[in-house]
């Protein structure tokens, strides 16, 4: 099956290569030795010293021309752009093949330390206390273990009782996320929208009184037999 | 090692995660609580707990305590404040609570759907092969016990000097001054020798002060011991990101477990303390 795989495939490639494509640009050959041997991300500064007498623009364009190269012929890596430097990666469709090979388990991460790590990276610098007091448990634990995984650091202290200190993420945080930088983070839910909602329900809860809602719930029921609560039966 | 304190119910990270569930599975709004129904199930569901471990299960009894007291003023009739102004509503400040939990959460879960560094997607280098950057566990050099650590020390023991007739009495060094000794030298290589730290002229007080230092900073993980084999020689390298941390983490320790004249008497004194 492979035997037959590698003959239809083969001629197709020759085909391209001669007509439609010329060779890889050497540019753009020289950009991906040097990606490959840097294995971790290559910010575009550092790509332009190195390669001495090409501009900026230019080495900018032979990346996405190699970018554009790797997709197009479907090949099994990527150029992606993370914390704030270019890096071959491996498919995401190649990670079960790519894992057995390799051996090992796959980095664990847990809730308690995804939610942990979701609130530095939206709020650092921040203090355990405040991450405490946003998960509602004990956050010790998981900060040792993230610090040790090197997903957070620490940034200093705040001057405050006590003068805890700050933690913030770290640039293998954004690599090991796949994170151009923390403007790529997805965007988290509009507080000022939730608060408006919250508003009016309060409005709405005063205005017809909350002890009836109470009591039909005690009474068993699911929903409260309360007119304001059209909230309550939407979903 | 993570959260190993807290109570986990099997699935709930916490008490807001659990009263998140709840809120979920009665299908009710956040921001509209039937609270004595969630109460009561909050209350159920604590109930199941086989036993109570008291230090993560304080989190579940301080919400429970809320909840119970949100319950109850929700019972209060509502009156208008003399400037007319209406009283809050009482859940208001634990559905903030819930609100920003939930945003949190929600972004959380679309992190670990992303193509992940070593688990779905894998970077050039070929060091996988031999270590993770993300495997904490199961590195080659496995951490050093404390019994490997005690083998170590009795060994440096053995080779100090004896104790001269007359020893000279040196101004003492604390635990804390000593662990930014050892860190300093993390300065000049990433990973020291453990005998390093006890060459020289060191008399048995500084041998036990650096080792107690040792065993604090690997405690505080700002270094950790290991040994590529067992009996082997065992390499201290820090634990932190950088020598920065190291440092700051170490900065607790300062003033703990004051090292006394090498007199006698300070001897005796710490016995009895510890």
């Amino acid at each position: 099956m492979n035997v037959n795989a590698l003959e239809i495939i083969e001629p197709q490639l020759e085909h391209s290569m001669a007509e439609e494509q010329p060779m890889m640009d050497r540019l753009q050959a020289i950009v991906e030795s040097l990606l490959f041997a840097a294995a971790a991300p290559v910010p575009l500064a550092r790509l332009v010293q190195a390669l001495d007498g090409h501009d900026r623009r230019e080495v900018a364009a032979a990346i996405r021309r190699l970018r554009e190269t790797y997709e197009r012929e479907g090949r099994g890596l990527r150029i992606v752009e993370v914390a704030g430097g270019f890096q071959i990666r491996t498919v995401p469709e190649h990670g079960p093949w790519v894992r057995r090979l390799l051996g090992g388990k796959p980095p664990r991460l847990s809730r308690p330390m995804l939610e942990t790590l979701a609130i530095i990276a939206y709020r650092q610098p921040c203090t355990r206390p405040e991450i405490e007091a946003i998960r509602g448990v004990d956050v010790d634990a998981v900060v040792m273990t993230l610090l040790e995984r090197r997903m957070i650091r620490i940034v200093g202290r705040k001057e405050a009782p006590g003068r805890p200190i700050l933690y913030g993420t770290t640039p293998e945080f954004l690599e090991v996320f796949g994170l151009p930088d923390l403007e790529a983070l997805p965007p988290l839910r509009d507080l000022g929208e939730m608060a408006d909602i919250l508003r009016a329900t309060d409005l709405s809860l005063t205005a017809e009184g909350v002890v009836p809602t109470d009591e039909s719930a005690e009474a068993g029921t699911e929903q409260p037999g309360d007119p304001s609560d059209q909230s309550g039966e939407g979903s | 090692m993570t959260g190993g304190c807290t109570v986990k119910l099997d699935v709930f990270e916490g008490p807001l995660d659990l009263l998140l569930h709840l809120i979920k599975r009665n299908e009710v709004q956040i921001t509209d609580i039937p609270i004595a129904l969630i109460t009561d199930q909050y209350l159920a569901t604590l109930e199941q707990l086989p036993e109570l471990n008291l230090d993560g299960a304080g989190e579940y009894l301080v919400m429970a305590a809320t909840l119970m007291l949100i319950k109850s003023r929700m019972l209060l009739p509502i009156e208008p404040g003399a400037d007319g102004e209406v009283e809050e509503d009482p859940r208001a400040e634990l559905v903030q609570q819930l609100l920003e939990y939930q945003r949190y959460r929600e972004v959380a879960e679309r992190l670990v759907d992303r193509p992940v560094l070593e688990r779905d997607v894998f970077r050039g280098g070929g060091e996988h092969l031999e270590r993770g950057v993300l495997q904490a566990d199961g590195p080659p050099v496995r951490d050093a016990t404390l019994g490997d650590l005690m083998a170590a020390l009795r060994e440096v023991l053995a080779r100090a000097k004896a104790p001269l007739p007359h020893e000279i009495l040196r101004p003492g060094i604390s635990v804390g001054e000593c662990a930014q000794r050892i860190l300093a030298r993390f300065a000049l290589g990433d990973d020291i020798p453990f005998d390093a730290f006890f060459e020289g002229e060191a008399g048995r007080d500084e041998i036990i002060v650096t080792f107690l230092a040792l065993l604090e900073l690997i405690r505080l993980r700002a270094v950790r011991a290991g040994q590529a084999e067992r009996f082997g020689q065992i390499t201290v390298s820090l634990a932190t990101a950088n020598l920065g941390e190291a440092v700051e983490l170490a900065r607790q320790l300062t003033d703990t477990y004051v090292w006394g004249r090498s007199g006698e008497d300070d001897e005796r004194q710490r016995a009895g303390n510890h």
